[in-house]
C-alpha cells in the first residue's frame, strides 16, 4: 500500500514536474508578455546607436515624428473653427477595483493620478478663465471630491489624498453627477467632462442610454480615455455627445491622450450662449502696504491685488473676489488664450528630394543658426520664407 | 567630474546670453542730440567683452532688432577661437543696409510707426536657447537681454505675448534696459512674467555702469544681489472700443474681446449677446 502510495505520488510528482516543464515551455513558445517580448526577441538593446559625441541617440524618432504629425494635423483641422474658450471641465476618475491594476507601474491609479496633476497645471496654463472640478468612481457610485474652481494647488491636493480603490465602476452614476452639477454654471461656459476609465465594465442601476440622451440634451461634451480596451458603451457616449474617445496604450501614450484634452476643442455654438461677462483688472498693490487678505483671512505684508469694485485684497489671479463675486483676470491671462483663437501658420514640409540638392537649401536653419548638411527633417515656413530645422 | 543627468542641470554661474539690439534708424535718428548709435554700441561692446572675461564658458549670442528683419550679427562660440565683440560691427553694417533696403520696398508694415520687430528677434532668441537645450545635459545658463528703445507696436502685441509665455515656461528670464524716452509696457510685463529684470537709465553717458551692475550678473548670483525691482507693473487691459485703460470691464466669452460698457454685439467676432443661437450661422468667426 505503502509502496503504491508512495509510487502514485511519486509519479504524480513527476507528472506534476513535467506538467510545469510543459507549462514553461508553453509560456516561453507563445505566452509571453509583451514587455518580456521585447527583450527576448526583438532585443531592444541592440537598436541603439551613438552620435558623434558619444551620447545616445533617440531610437524612436518614428513616434516622435508621429506625435508632431497628429499634432499639425489637428491645428490645420482646426483653424479656423471657434474653440471654447470658458469651460467647465468635470473630470471623473475610476477608482474601482481595476484601478489596483499593475500593467502600468506602480497601479493603474497612481499613474493616472500623476497625469491627472500634469493636466490641471496644463489645462490652467491653456485656459486660465476655465474652471475644473474632479469625481470620483468607487463602490459603485459617484462622488464629487472638488467644487469646480480654478486654483490647481486645491484640486491636486485633494486628488493626492483620496488613492484608495475598490468596488465597481458606475458610468451611469458619474454622468448623472456631473449633469446636476453642471446644471448650475453660468450659460456661457462650455460644459465638458473628461473620463478616465481603468474599468472594463460599467454597474449601473438604471438605463445609461436614457442618461446619455440627458447629457446630450444638456449640451455636455464628454471625452473618455480609456486604459484597458475599447468599449461599445464609451464609444456610444462619446459619439453622441461629440466628445473624444481613445484608449492608452502604454503611460507616454497615456500622458499624450490626456494633454490633447488641454487646449480648448472645437465649440458647437449652440451649446453656450455668447454673452458679455464682467470682470475686473486689479492693480498690483505697492510692496509696502499691510492689509488683510480676504482669501486667508491673515495679514500680509507687500504684493496682492486689489479688487476694483469692492477694494478687498486678493493674494492671485486669476480669482473671483470673495466679497463682490467679481472675476478678477490679468491682461496677460486673456492673452495666454489669443494663440488658440489666432493659431499661427503651421509650417510646410520640406520633400526629401530637395534636400539632396545641397544647393537649393541655405547653409543654416533660420531659427537656431544650427548647421543644415545633416538635417533630420526640414520645415520651410511661407512667412519668413525660410528653412527650420524639425525639432 | 558629476555624471551626466538628464534635463535642465544647469551649471552653477555659465550664462548664455542673447542680447537684441534695437537697429531703428527711426528711433535713433530721433534721439540724435542726446545719445547715438555709435556711443551706444561703444557702450554695449565693452559690456560684451566684459561678459565673456567673467567666464571662460560664458557665451554671448547678438541679435539685431530692425524695422523689417531680424537677424544673427555675433555668436562668440562660433569658430574656432573665442571672438571679440568688435567682430559684429561688419555683420550689423550689412544687416542695417540689408533692413534699410526692406523697407524701401515695402512701406505698410502694418507695425506702427517707428516701431521694431521686437517679437521676430525673441522668437528667434527663443530658437536658439530650444538648441541649447538639447545640446546636452550640461549647458549653460541662458537669458535675453533687451536692449530697446522704439516704442511699441499694438500689431505685435499677440506675438509677443506668445513668446513671453514660451520663455516662463522654458525658465529663461527677459531682462530690459529702456532706452528711450517713455517706458514700454511690453518689456515690463516682459520682465515680470519671466522674472527678469526691467530698468530704464537715467543717464544714458553711464549706459556701460549700469549694463554691468544690474544685467552682467549670471542667475545664480542674482539670488544674493538687490536688483531693481518692478514698480507699478500695470496690468491693467485696454478696452477694444476706446482704446482707454480700464480696471473694470465686459469681456465677450466668445473672443475675449474687452469692451468698457455694455454693448448688444461684439464687433470682433459678430455674436449677439443673451440669445441662443439657432442652428443657422448667422456669423462667421474671423481670420
Amino acid at each position: 500500500m505503502m509502496n503504491r502510495d508512495i509510487n502514485g505520488e511519486g509519479r504524480k510528482l513527476n507528472r506534476g514536474e513535467e506538467e510545469e516543464e510543459e507549462d514553461e515551455d508553453e509560456e516561453s513558445g507563445r505566452g509571453r508578455d509583451a514587455w518580456e517580448r521585447a527583450y527576448a526577441d526583438e532585443r531592444s538593446w541592440e537598436s541603439l546607436q551613438e552620435d558623434e559625441s558619444g551620447l545616445l541617440r533617440p531610437i524612436d524618432n518614428k513616434a516622435l515624428h508621429h506625435a508632431q504629425y497628429r499634432r499639425r494635423l489637428r491645428t490645420a483641422t482646426t483653424a479656423g473653427i471657434q474653440k471654447g474658450l470658458i469651460r467647465y471641465l468635470y473630470i471623473v476618475i475610476d477608482l474601482s477595483r481595476a484601478a489596483g491594476e499593475m500593467d502600468y507601474k506602480p497601479s493603474r491609479m497612481v499613474v493616472v493620478a500623476r497625469q491627472v496633476e500634469a493636466f490641471i497645471r496644463e489645462f490652467f496654463d491653456q485656459n486660465p478663465l476655465s474652471q475644473i472640478g474632479l469625481v470620483t468612481l468607487k463602490d459603485g457610485v459617484a462622488q464629487c471630491l472638488t467644487d469646480l474652481g480654478g486654483s490647481p494647488e486645491s484640486h491636486i491636493k485633494a486628488l493626492m489624498g483620496k488613492l484608495e480603490c475598490s468596488g465597481d465602476s458606475s458610468l451611469q452614476n458619474g454622468l448623472d453627477l456631473v449633469h446636476d452639477l453642471l446644471n448650475q454654471i453660468p450659460s456661457y461656459g462650455h460644459r465638458e467632462v473628461l473620463i478616465l476609465y481603468s474599468a472594463l465594465s460599467t454597474c449601473d442601476p438604471g438605463d445609461i442610454m436614457e442618461t446619455i440622451q440627458k447629457c446630450k440634451g444638456a449640451k455636455i461634451r464628454c471625452s473618455i480615455v480609456g486604459l484597458s480596451a475599447e468599449l461599445y458603451i464609451c464609444k456610444y457616449l462619446c459619439q453622441e455627445t461629440g466628445g473624444l474617445y481613445s484608449v492608452a496604450l502604454d503611460e507616454p501614450h497615456l500622458k499624450e491622450l490626456v494633454l490633447e484634452h488641454a487646449p480648448p476643442p472645437p465649440a458647437i455654438a449652440e451649446f453656450a450662449i455668447a454673452n458679455l461677462i464682467k470682470m475686473g483688472f486689479p492693480q498690483r498693490a505697492a510692496e509696502g502696504v499691510i492689509s488683510i487678505c480676504s482669501c486667508h483671512k491673515e495679514a500680509k505684508f507687500g504684493g496682492g491685488y486689489t479688487c476694483p469694485r469692492c477694494k478687498a485684497r486678493v493674494c492671485e489671479l486669476p480669482t473671483e473676489c470673495r466679497i463682490c463675486g467679481l472675476t478678477l483676470v490679468s491682461s496677460p491671462h486673456l492673452a495666454r488664450s489669443y494663440h488658440h483663437l489666432f493659431p499661427i501658420t503651421p509650417f510646410d514640409d520640406v520633400s526629401p528630394s530637395i534636400t539632396n540638392i545641397p544647393q537649393k537649401l541655405p547653409k543654416s536653419c533660420f531659427g537656431c543658426q544650427q548647421s543644415l548638411l545633416n538635417p533630420g527633417s526640414l520645415f520651410f515656413s511661407t512667412e519668413i520664407a525660410n528653412f527650420q530645422k524639425l525639432d | 567630474m558629476s555624471p551626466p543627468v538628464p534635463s535642465k542641470i544647469l551649471t552653477d554661474d555659465v550664462s548664455l546670453l542673447m542680447v537684441l539690439i534695437d537697429t531703428n534708424p527711426h528711433f535713433w535718428s530721433s534721439i540724435k542730440p542726446h545719445f547715438s548709435f555709435s556711443k551706444f554700441l561703444s557702450h554695449v561692446l565693452a559690456f560684451l567683452n566684459s561678459i565673456l572675461l567673467l567666464n571662460q564658458l560664458n557665451q554671448v549670442v547678438v541679435l539685431a532688432t530692425g524695422i523689417n528683419s531680424c537677424g544673427y550679427v555675433f555668436d562668440s562660440s562660433s569658430g574656432s577661437v573665442s571672438q571679440r565683440a568688435e567682430s559684429l560691427l561688419p555683420k550689423l553694417e550689412e544687416f542695417a543696409e540689408n533692413d534699410e533696403s526692406l523697407s524701401e520696398r515695402d512701406d505698410d508694415s502694418g507695425n506702427g510707426v517707428g516701431s521694431s520687430l521686437l517679437s521676430g528677434s525673441l522668437s528667434m532668441a527663443l530658437c536658439y536657447i530650444q538648441r541649447v537645450f538639447r545640446s546636452g545635459p550640461l549647458h549653460p545658463q541662458p537669458r535675453i537681454l533687451c536692449l530697446h528703445g522704439s516704442p511699441d507696436g499694438p500689431g505685435q502685441y499677440v506675438a509677443i505675448m506668445n513668446s513671453i509665455f514660451s520663455a516662463q515656461r522654458s525658465m529663461v528670464p527677459i531682462d530690459s534696459c529702456v532706452i528711450g524716452i517713455q517706458h514700454s509696457a511690453f518689456l515690463q510685463q516682459a520682465s515680470y512674467i519671466t522674472g527678469g529684470v526691467y530698468l530704464k537709465p537715467q543717464q544714458l553717458d553711464g549706459l556701460f555702469q549700469y549694463l554691468a551692475t544690474v544685467f552682467a550678473t549670471d542667475l545664480h548670483s542674482r539670488n544674493f544681489l538687490r536688483l531693481p525691482k518692478p514698480v507699478g507693473v500695470d496690468f491693467r487691459a485696454s478696452c477694444f472700443c476706446h482704446k482707454n485703460t480700464i480696471d473694470m470691464g465686459f469681456i465677450c466669452s466668445v473672443c475675449l474681446s474687452i469692451f468698457c460698457k455694455h454693448q448688444k454685439k461684439c464687433s470682433t467676432c459678430g455674436s449677439t449677446f443673451g440669445q441662443a443661437k439657432t442652428l443657422d450661422p448667422s456669423a462667421s468667426q474671423q481670420r
